[in-house]
């Protein structure tokens, strides 16, 4: 035990400023004050892979990593749709997940946001329309905030979560 | 195992074959073999204890040609037939269960007739294509007009366990969790799981008919995105079925930056898993450090090579970028810090007894059942399977380089951690070894279509096993067959029987130790 809370001060805290460059860091501030004034101190998330490689689920789990600490923003992510404010999506929504994504933005209360993830999510990227893929994921449900990328990085994601705040307040 | 034993035991068994050849797909032999002896050739490997690795069909003038992939002792075997229009092919579940959802596959995507196959259920189809289309058939087309909204698939016919006290719980596709989607179900009595049932499919993106028609460039960036966390493994496995069908040989130093990336993905994927698995049973501490460590290693990634994930840095005769020469000596000694760091993590994990309660004998997996599933990656390593691509069936530039393959047999939860652990630190060494070596040169051979049809085979080591991968040309040098077979096929039956017996609150833990692959699966 003693040598697990040597390892714990050893490491001492890694999270980052937010990010430095001034329209990310303003927004980084704005978005704690809309966080606090429109959504009672917390934004919450509901992650829906719809058909993603996994690529982009990598970098979402990063946002979760001691770098980002997506929390100190006062976002986080939730287990269920009725819990969430947000769906974030992922993947072309393939056509076996068409339904389960439609029912779970049913599920979610309104008022809702969905954020498109990734390049598949924006347009359907590398899978686009076919068979067995309905694209993107503004085919199946509204979606208000696009964040491009293949992957799209832990900071693209978090500027694209800032975004979506400053819209929906 | 060689292949004539093989042959002579085929012959032996009464068995016409029509002819092998050691050449078409190498570094396997194929095997030509009627298709009623089919089944017959299955009994006669599984007998010299030959691991099923892979089926895949393709779509001939007047029928279908059917590939089985076949390893002992490090040699492949690629097993041929020809199945004519409404035949039936005898099937290889009987004598091999993971023969099971490959077969069902190549009958839902190509309407490949099986007889004797003991389950008449879809497995990648759900319902949003009707039962008698097969997409992958040259008469099908990619984007079909009309397709309406997709039905549910909730008519699924699971199988059922009935009794006083059983419970069924549905579980998916959409998870709690930032994860794949994939339906489980449980039948358990109070906590104890007596059946768990999985049902794919649901990240079905139509891979392989996506594949065909495009150029060697479009095919390994599709490949590469299979399943994105192992972008540099299906590219590679891609590219080198690509170069041999057209016999180009990528410079040394693109092989070498290969294996470094590689190795990289390797190390990147085990920290997240490690840390994971131990947050599933509430050992957050774990969690914190191996995610710091995972993304600064990913940062440097980044740095060395422009991507985070190394998504399309494998490209068709080479790599798309050059490690710059202080990059390299960065990432050793990286590498050499990091292997320290985690190992000395490692020890604060197996110092407490509260995660060793959780971890041991949870999920097990006995080293019989792991051989009869052909198993492979760290859920065969850690159940006595001590079969690793990079060693038994070197491919450059791992035929000059020594690699360990750690192995167990305890196969519970915490093997399929320690396997992780002990692998990291084997490719932080491999890191070091590949970089003291790295060769001058160019890092890309100019592609050349070939001039005729031409097939190849990629067999590679990803970062959760072998990765076996077919890549047909036209006469054009258009693919027109793609078929990416990643570990997870073998790993997510594992899944179902090392749950049986345990408790419905261990499921995560045991999910996450085997971490299948759903994309990959799926395709």
């Amino acid at each position: 035990m003693l040598r697990l809370f040597g390892k714990i001060l050893r490491t001492g805290i890694v999270t980052e400023a937010p990010p430095r460059d001034d329209e990310i860091a303003a927004l980084g501030a704005e978005v704690k004050g809309l966080v606090q004034r429109h959504f009672g101190g917390s934004l919450a998330i509901r992650e829906v892979d719809a058909g993603s490689c996994n690529g982009c689920e990598l970098e979402i789990h990063a946002l979760n990593n001691p770098y980002y600490d997506l929390e100190r923003y006062g976002v986080h992510f939730v287990a269920s749709p009725r819990h969430a404010d947000v769906l974030l999506v992922t993947g072309p929504v393939s056509r076996h997940m068409e339904a389960a994504l439609r029912r779970t933005w049913e599920a979610v209360p309104a008022p809702k946001w969905v954020i498109a993830a990734g390049q598949c999510a924006c347009d359907g990227g590398e899978f686009g329309v076919s068979y067995a893929s309905c694209g993107a994921v503004e085919n199946v449900i509204p979606v208000d905030v696009r964040i491009p990328g293949c992957p799209p990085t832990p900071r693209d994601l978090l500027a694209g979560i800032l975004a979506l705040m400053r819209r929906a307040a | 195992m060689s292949v004539a034993a093989f042959i002579e035991a085929c012959r032996a068994a009464g068995l016409g074959l029509l002819g092998t050849d050691s050449d078409a797909l190498r570094p396997a032999t194929t095997v030509d073999v009627a298709a009623p002896d089919w089944a017959a050739a299955a009994r006669v490997a599984r007998a010299l204890d030959l691991r099923w690795a892979a089926l895949w069909a393709d779509e001939v003038a007047d029928g279908l040609r059917v590939h089985c992939c076949l390893e002992g002792g490090g040699r492949y075997l690629v097993l041929r037939t020809h199945v004519a229009e409404g035949e039936a092919l005898p099937s290889h579940t009987p004598i091999y269960p993971a023969a099971d959802r490959p077969e069902r596959h190549a009958r839902d995507l190509l309407g490949l007739q099986l007889a004797d196959h003991p389950d008449p259920r879809r497995w990648t189809r759900h319902a949003a294509w009707p039962a008698e289309v097969h997409p992958l058939r040259g008469d099908r087309p990619l984007r079909p007009e009309g397709l309406g909204p997709t039905p549910t698939d909730h008519h699924y016919p699971f199988v059922q366990a009935e009794g006083r006290g059983i419970v069924e719980i549905p579980v998916g596709p959409v998870h709690a969790g930032i994860i794949e989607p994939g339906h489980f179900r449980f039948q358990a009595v109070g906590e104890i799981v007596l059946n768990l049932e999985e049902r794919l499919g649901y990240v079905h993106k139509g891979i392989e008919k996506l594949a065909v028609g495009r150029d060697a460039e479009g095919l390994a960036r599709l490949a590469g995105r299979v399943s994105g966390d192992s972008t540099v493994a299906h590219a590679w496995a891609a590219c080198q079925a690509l170069e041999r069908a057209a016999g180009i040989e990528p410079p040394p130093r693109a092989i070498w930056l290969r294996a470094l990336m590689a190795e990289r993905e390797r190390i990147a994927n085990h920290l997240g898993d490690i840390g994971a698995i131990c947050n599933d049973v509430g050992f957050a501490f774990a969690q914190y450090q191996l995610t710091r460590l995972k993304e600064a290693w990913v940062r440097a990634s980044a740095a060395a090579f422009g991507h985070r994930l190394m998504m399309d840095r494998v490209v068709p005769g080479g790599v798309a970028v050059d490690l710059a020469a202080e990059a390299g000596a960065v990432m050793a000694a990286q590498a050499r810090a990091l292997a320290e760091e985690v190992a000395a993590i490692v020890a604060i994990l197996e110092d407490s007894e509260s995660l060793e309660d959780r971890l041991m004998t949870t999920g097990r997996l006995a080293p019989e059942q792991a051989r009869l599933l052909g198993a492979v990656g760290y859920v065969g390593k850690a159940s006595g399977q001590a079969f690793d691509v990079r060693r038994d069936a070197p491919y450059a530039p791992y035929d000059r380089l020594p690699v360990e393959v750690p192995c167990y047999r305890a196969g519970d939860v915490a093997a399929r951690a320690k396997i992780r652990a002990d692998e990291i630190g084997i490719s932080a060494r491999l890191i070091a070894a590949l970089l003291e070596t790295l060769p001058d040169g160019p890092v890309r051979a100019p592609w050349r279509s070939p001039p005729a049809p031409a097939e190849g085979l990629g067999i590679i080591e990803g970062w959760r096993g072998e990765i076996i991968t077919y890549v047909r040309l036209d006469r054009e040098g258009r693919v027109a067959r793609f078929f990416p077979r990643d570990p997870s096929w073998l790993t997510w039956p594992a899944l179902e029987l090392l749950l049986q017996g345990n408790i419905v609150p261990d499921f995560p833990v045991c999910n996450k130790s085997v971490n299948g692959s759903y994309s990959g699966q799926d395709l």
